[in-house]
């Protein structure tokens, strides 16, 4: 298997994102996608198979496919929700603007000049529109838990880039990241049962007192 | 010395979360406050060596902001533990609304306000890109259960919109970290190495790399148009939050982008990145005057007041020269006048019961000390001589004239102006008048005493820099490429 088809099946997971309707199905997609990026992190550094590179993958993919949705669905059951996904923008606007979305991600990844050691830009098209589609589902979703997915799938995105293009970033760095991510999504869980707590449910429009 | 700055706050603001016994818990918390002003203070006298292999080292830069965060936090802390003792257990009527909200345990916000504290130390201590902004996003986390303190709809919202904004800004400034690490190659990504090297890293990388950090930490520092978390956090919070979410953590961010401007300036981007900066700065300042006119919650027109100071700071440096002093002197105004001022507030409205400016009259009467720390505040803030934010914005003013640049000076002192205006007219209506609704009343010392002594501080400063003070301050010019 080599890292393209992973890339590929990663644009799958963020347009079937964007066309999803069920919560369930996106927090399993985003699941999907995390293990994904594990073993994009494995490929990538093929050849130099140290256990720093194997703890940061297989670390990643377990919190991203196993501790992240356990953490969600645990979320999304004490809430109550319903299991819809109630966007402000349709699933096929939605697609439609993802399709736009990957159209602009690769003719960035075109204009900006490949460092050395990257074969091919196509994993900086796949970073961009990661990053966009989670951006677009925090922006165009109602539901709070949908807004975490969002800023899941856009850290995804960075991720993904991280993986491909920088060389040697520390462990310890790498942990951090990891660490800061899980607290983050961690602190939100929390937050959205106070949410759902607060108002009997948990639509984002409702967070709308404040303003001048 | 260093980690014992970070893990002493870290450790015991952990185990903070599992202390049952109330008193000895705000014993820990004021403990922990004077312990690490005492090392801040010892960092003075003898300037710590690098650890970890350059990743923690206390340059001058990062001394004066661990300054600056120690010493307010001490301050908060005096001011928070009979807050704490008052709030215990008790149903609050909400100023707004009226309902009776209840607080968080008091465990988790003594834990999480450890925390805080310790992410913010290792902000300022760290020297890796990474782990930079390993510590901000770590300040995130550590503070919005903080804003969420008082249960509530509104705090709830407040506490929602920071933790997503941010925590998408702050990703935004990952990105930029990786795109710095494209930019560098094989050079270890450590500031002073970056910037030693900096003939060697790739310039668009760099370029888009230094965009994309603005813009993230530029999102936490509150430079407008990313602000937009910033005065519902500041209002919905605890007031003694919000004089550290003010005074300490928006420097935190405003380190990162500094750091990262020193490399792109050392590799001849500073043209770029300086531009930028000037205009971040204005449109803060900008955005900060129409919001503060005719403002109706005198904690939001304070939150508004955080943004024009963070734009006046993103000027300074962004000027140069003699700005990066200015910049720097106006840090440290700016953080003591702001968390003096978020602390009356709350003793206000702790009186009053109100955020509203038009319910509060005869501040000056009914509580007499903070009635005239709230004019002096003001004085100060606005910058009015004889106090020390004067004397900064006078240096930026200075620089942009110094510059050539006629047309930025001309728009900062207009907005200095009409800000002025705006918040004096709140202020002093506040402060005058007879009050119908409140009896005058006597204050209790832990209440006025840390306001005070931060005011007579800002005091100070404008009258008198003293000479080690000028020389830190220089050091760090120096370090980010002003004078």
């Amino acid at each position: 298997m080599t890292p393209d088809i992973i890339l590929i099946l990663v644009v799958l997971t963020n347009l079937r994102l964007l066309g999803a309707s069920r919560i369930g199905a996106s927090v399993r997609t985003v699941a999907v996608q995390g293990i994904l990026l594990g073993l994009l992190a494995l490929l990538a550094h093929h050849g130099e198979s140290s256990s720093s590179v194997w703890l940061v993958a297989v670390g990643g993919a377990v919190l991203k496919g196993v501790v992240f949705p356990w953490l969600l669905f645990r979320a999304l059951r004490s809430a109550e929700v319903e299991r819809e996904v109630e966007p402000f923008v349709g699933p096929i606007a939605s697609l439609l603007a993802g399709v736009a979305a990957l159209g602009v991600s690769l003719w960035l990844a075109q204009r900006l000049p490949l460092p050395e050691g990257a074969h091919s830009s196509v994993l900086v098209a796949v970073a961009l529109f990661s990053i966009l589609v989670g951006l677009f589902l925090i922006v165009a979703r109602k539901k709070a838990i949908s807004q975490v997915l969002g800023f899941l799938v856009m850290e995804n995105g960075i991720y993904t880039f991280g993986v491909g293009l920088v060389r040697e970033s520390p462990l310890l760095v790498e942990l951090g990241v990891m660490l800061d991510v899980f607290v983050a999504v961690f602190v939100m869980g929390i937050a959205l049962f106070h949410i759902s707590r607060e108002f009997d449910h948990i639509d984002t429009h409702e967070l709308t007192t404040l303003k001048d | 010395m260093v980690l014992a700055l970070i893990l002493i706050p870290a450790v015991i603001g952990g185990g903070a979360f599992f202390v049952r016994n109330d008193l000895l818990r705000r014993v820990l918390l004021l403990a922990i406050a004077v312990t690490h002003a005492g090392l801040t203070v010892a960092c003075w006298v003898w300037r710590p060596a690098a650890t970890a292999s350059g990743w923690l080292a206390l340059d001058a830069a990062g001394l004066l902001f661990l300054s600056i965060t120690s010493g307010l936090f001490l301050a908060a802390t005096v001011y928070a533990v009979p807050y704490l003792r008052r709030e215990h257990d008790r149903m609050t009527r909400d100023a707004v609304e009226g309902f009776l909200f209840s607080n968080a345990p008091e465990a988790t916000f003594t834990g999480c306000l450890l925390l805080f504290l310790a992410a913010m130390t290792l902000v300022t201590v760290s020297q890796h890109v990474g782990l930079l902004w390993v510590a901000v996003e770590a300040t995130t986390l550590a503070s919005a259960p903080l804003i969420y303190f008082h249960r509530h709809h509104r705090s709830l919202e407040a506490a929602w919109k920071y933790l997503l904004i941010c925590s998408v800004g702050i990703a935004l400034a990952l990105l930029g970290n990786f795109f710095l690490a494209v930019a560098a190659g094989s050079t270890p990504l450590v500031f002073s190495e970056l910037a030693a090297r900096s003939g060697q890293l790739n310039v668009p990388w760099l370029k888009a790399a230094f965009l994309l950090v603005l813009v993230g930490y530029g999102t936490k520092m509150g430079l407008a148009p990313l602000h937009t978390w910033l005065p519902d956090a500041h209002s919905e919070s605890p007031s003694v939050i919000s004089a550290l979410l003010s005074g300490a953590l928006l420097n935190c961010a405003f380190l990162g982008i500094i750091r990262t401007q020193q490399v792109c300036a050392a590799a001849g981007l500073g043209d770029f990145s300086r531009g930028l900066l000037v205009d971040f700065g204005l449109i803060s300042m900008a955005v900060a005057a129409a919001f503060i006119v005719g403002q109706t919650d005198f904690k939001r027109m304070l939150a508004y007041s955080s943004v024009e100071h963070m734009g006046i700071l993103a000027l300074g440096v962004g000027l140069g020269g003699a700005g990066v002093f200015g910049a720097m002197l106006h840090a440290v105004n700016h953080s003591l006048t702001k968390a003096m001022l978020f602390l009356v507030a709350g003793n206000i409205l702790g009186a009053y019961g109100t955020k509203s400016t038009a319910n509060v009259r005869g501040v000056l009467r009914v509580l007499p000390v903070s009635g005239v720390l709230w004019v002096a505040g003001l004085l100060a803030i606005t910058g009015s001589p004889p106090f020390g934010p004067f004397l900064s914005e006078f240096v930026i003013l200075k620089a942009a004239l110094d510059a050539g640049r006629t047309g930025v000076a001309v728009t900062y002192l207009a907005l200095l102006a009409v800000i002025f205006i705006g918040m004096s007219t709140i202020m002093l209506r506040m402060a005058q008048g007879v009050s119908v609704r409140v009896e005058p009343r006597r204050e209790s010392w832990t209440a006025v005493v840390p306001p005070a002594v931060l005011a007579t501080v800002v005091l100070m400063l404008g009258v008198y820099l003293p000479g080690r003070l000028t020389q830190l301050l220089q050091e760090t010019a120096r370090l980010l490429g002003g004078m």
